[in-house]
């Protein structure tokens, strides 16, 4: 399972830095949002995989007797999705603004001369 | 000491905050509400500071669980006088952009996500949390980008999109350092952090948590190779907005590598020499930039760049007197970066344009105000007895006694080239005759009554005087700094009182 995760997380990082590295403004944001999963999926490797055993202890327990799965690492992935939701969406209206502004998907467009100061 | 008192700064702008949203479009209620809402936050951050002076760190458990567990808030007296400067800079520019802004900015929300962004920055500086203080940067972040948006000219938002995609980039790297380094300890609590950092075996893998962190805070604070974004984004924005990401926002990236590397990654031999490296790389950069540029917001953009590169530095010498140089160095360039934008936001009133070719002849207009004006430029050069010259000369001893002078030479050159460019530009819009071309400028400062200069000027004299006295009340703040610094350098008293044990 552990490895399964580490190459899909090596592909995710891959796959975004290259996207990251094209011209056109919605590579530039589907690499951030691959960017963003691998990222996620680095921390739920990094809080151990634990399989079958959830964060439950029974009330009468004293001292841990077992092993269970952490729950931290859920809940940073959770407020990292939502926080990764709602900065993406910003992006994409940005970028779709911009687009409509310059009329071009292309990176190297985005150099209004520098006399244009306020 | 548990004291609730401390998240105050933090709840008074969100509340601020709220309060704006029922106000929305009407600007005349938003200038009132934001203006009292700065200043009460002022009066919470001097009690808070002069708390922790008196009374040594105070630290609040969220909710009451209990320190390693939950998140806790801390406030030390690096934190407090962050929140202290903060709240200077927040109350000048909210004041400024009272009459500084135009009005339909103000209609579409400018205020609201204003102090909203201000809450973002005080809770990053009080946060004890590794994991709380990635929500606060990613709080600051969208505020950040909404505000440099409003408006959407076309140069403003192809500037956000170099904003947007590097910020982002910056927290995904953060983020990524944070899971590595729950990955190896197990815990999110800074004091926590710092007590298990320590013991981990494997050092390569800590060096390599370590440069994520440097990397993350490194393109929010504009460090050598990671600050294209900044030059290219900060001359687009209002003036007032463009105050309050010059004097804070990078410095907030310099507060978070400060606190991350004194106290869960304590600098090797590695991580010194590849701060100095970057340091010293910076400074260069950002002063050949500044040389070059015609357009006032641009070279105080290269300016903040240039600066950034003596505080890295200071930290990247790591002793105590590094530390005190680039603390009072943090301290005097927030004031003075935040001013600067302000200023050259007045220019802007007055002359209609920021292209220096295009001034000219201010002094002879404006005698008084050019005056005030040349205090702040003075103090951001560093003349003596000015703000900028004493931290240079902790960072010059801390470079002598350590044998880095590479870095002494670069702060020299840095210092030099920050001089050339700020008297080039003090001749340019000064003191040169105005040029004579056919379409006359349009000065709306002259137009506007007495009450609307008075708040336009204000900011400037309010933030020119703190300037003055970091200059010349030298021995109150080196006190504070030294403090820090021994803090920061034994880092005990703020593990015990987070966690309640030695």
């Amino acid at each position: 399972m552990e490895i399964l995760l580490v190459v899909l997380m090596g592909l995710l990082y891959a796959a975004g830095i290259y996207m990251l590295f094209r011209r056109s403004m919605v590579k530039l944001l589907l690499g951030i949002m691959l960017l963003g999963n691998g990222t996620n999926i680095l921390i739920f490797l990094l809080g151990r995989i634990t399989k079958g055993k959830p964060p439950v202890i029974d009330e009468a327990a004293k001292v841990f007797t077992d092993i269970y799965a952490d729950p931290i690492p859920q809940a940073l992935i959770l407020t990292a999705i939502v926080i990764g939701f709602g900065i993406q969406s910003f992006a994409i209206v940005l970028l779709k603004r911009v687009y409509v502004l310059i009329n071009s998907d292309d990176l190297d467009d985005l150099n209004t001369p520098e006399d244009e100061d306020i | 000491m548990i004291e609730n008192y401390l998240i105050l700064p933090v709840i008074a702008h969100l509340f601020t905050a709220v309060l704006l949203l029922f106000f929305w479009r009407r600007t005349v209620a938003q200038r009132i509400i934001s203006i009292a809402g700065s200043f009460i936050v002022l009066l919470a951050a001097i009690g808070l500071f002069t708390r922790v002076w008196r009374s040594g760190i105070l630290v609040m458990q969220a909710a009451n669980w209990e320190a390693p567990f939950g998140i806790t808030f801390v406030a030390d007296v690096f934190s407090s006088s962050m929140v202290l400067l903060t709240s200077f800079s927040g109350l000048a520019v909210s004041v400024f952009s009272a009459v500084g802004l135009a009005r339909a900015r103000m209609q579409y929300g400018y205020f609201p996500i204003l102090h909203f962004l201000l809450m973002g920055l005080n809770g990053a500086f009080l946060t004890g949390d590794i994991f709380n203080l990635y929500v606060w940067f990613e709080v600051i972040i969208i505020s950040s980008f909404v505000l440099l948006t409003l408006g959407g000219r076309k140069a403003q938002l192809e500037g956000a999109v170099k904003y947007m995609a590097l910020n982002i980039l910056a927290s995904t790297f953060f983020l990524t350092g944070i899971g590595m380094l729950y990955g190896i300890t197990g815990t999110l609590n800074m004091a926590d952090l710092a007590m298990k950092v320590p013991l981990v075996g494997h050092r390569i893998l800590v060096d390599v948590t370590a440069i994520f962190f440097i990397l993350g805070f490194g393109i929010k604070s504009a460090v050598f190779p990671l600050y294209f974004w900044l030059p290219s984004s900060y001359h687009t924005p209002p003036s007032a907005v463009a105050a309050i990401f010059g004097g804070l926002l990078t410095k907030v990236g310099i507060y978070a590598l400060f606190r991350v590397f004194t106290l869960i990654f304590i600098p090797d031999d590695f991580i010194r020499t590849l701060l100095i490296i970057l340091a010293v790389l910076t400074i260069l950069t950002g002063s050949f930039g500044a040389i070059i540029k015609r357009n006032i917001r641009r070279m105080f953009s290269y300016l903040i760049v240039c600066h950034i590169g003596f505080m890295i530095g200071g930290l990247g010498l790591f002793s105590e007197v590094a530390l005190m140089g680039a603390l009072f160095y943090l301290f005097h360039d927030i004031i003075v970066k935040t001013n600067l934008f302000l200023i050259a936001g007045l220019i802007r009133q007055l002359r209609g344009t920021m292209n220096m070719e295009k001034l000219g002849g201010l002094y002879a207009e404006y005698p008084r105000l050019s005056l005030l004006i040349a205090i702040v430029l003075f103090s951001l050069i560093g003349i003596p007895p000015l703000s900028g010259f004493w931290p240079k000369i902790y960072l010059f001893e801390a470079g002598f006694m350590t044998g880095q002078f590479t870095l002494v030479a670069a702060i020299i050159i840095g210092s030099l080239v920050t001089l050339y460019a700020v008297s080039r530009m003090w001749a340019d819009v000064f003191w040169k005759r105005a040029p004579l071309d056919d379409a006359p400028h349009e000065d709306r400062f002259q137009r506007m009554g007495i009450g609307k200069k008075t708040l336009l000027v204000t900011p400037i004299a309010f933030l020119a005087f703190i300037s003055l006295y970091i200059g010349l009340g030298a021995e109150n703040i080196t006190a504070v700094v030294q403090r820090i610094a021994s803090e920061m350098m034994d880092t005990t008293p703020y593990i015990r009182a987070v966690l309640g044990k030695s």
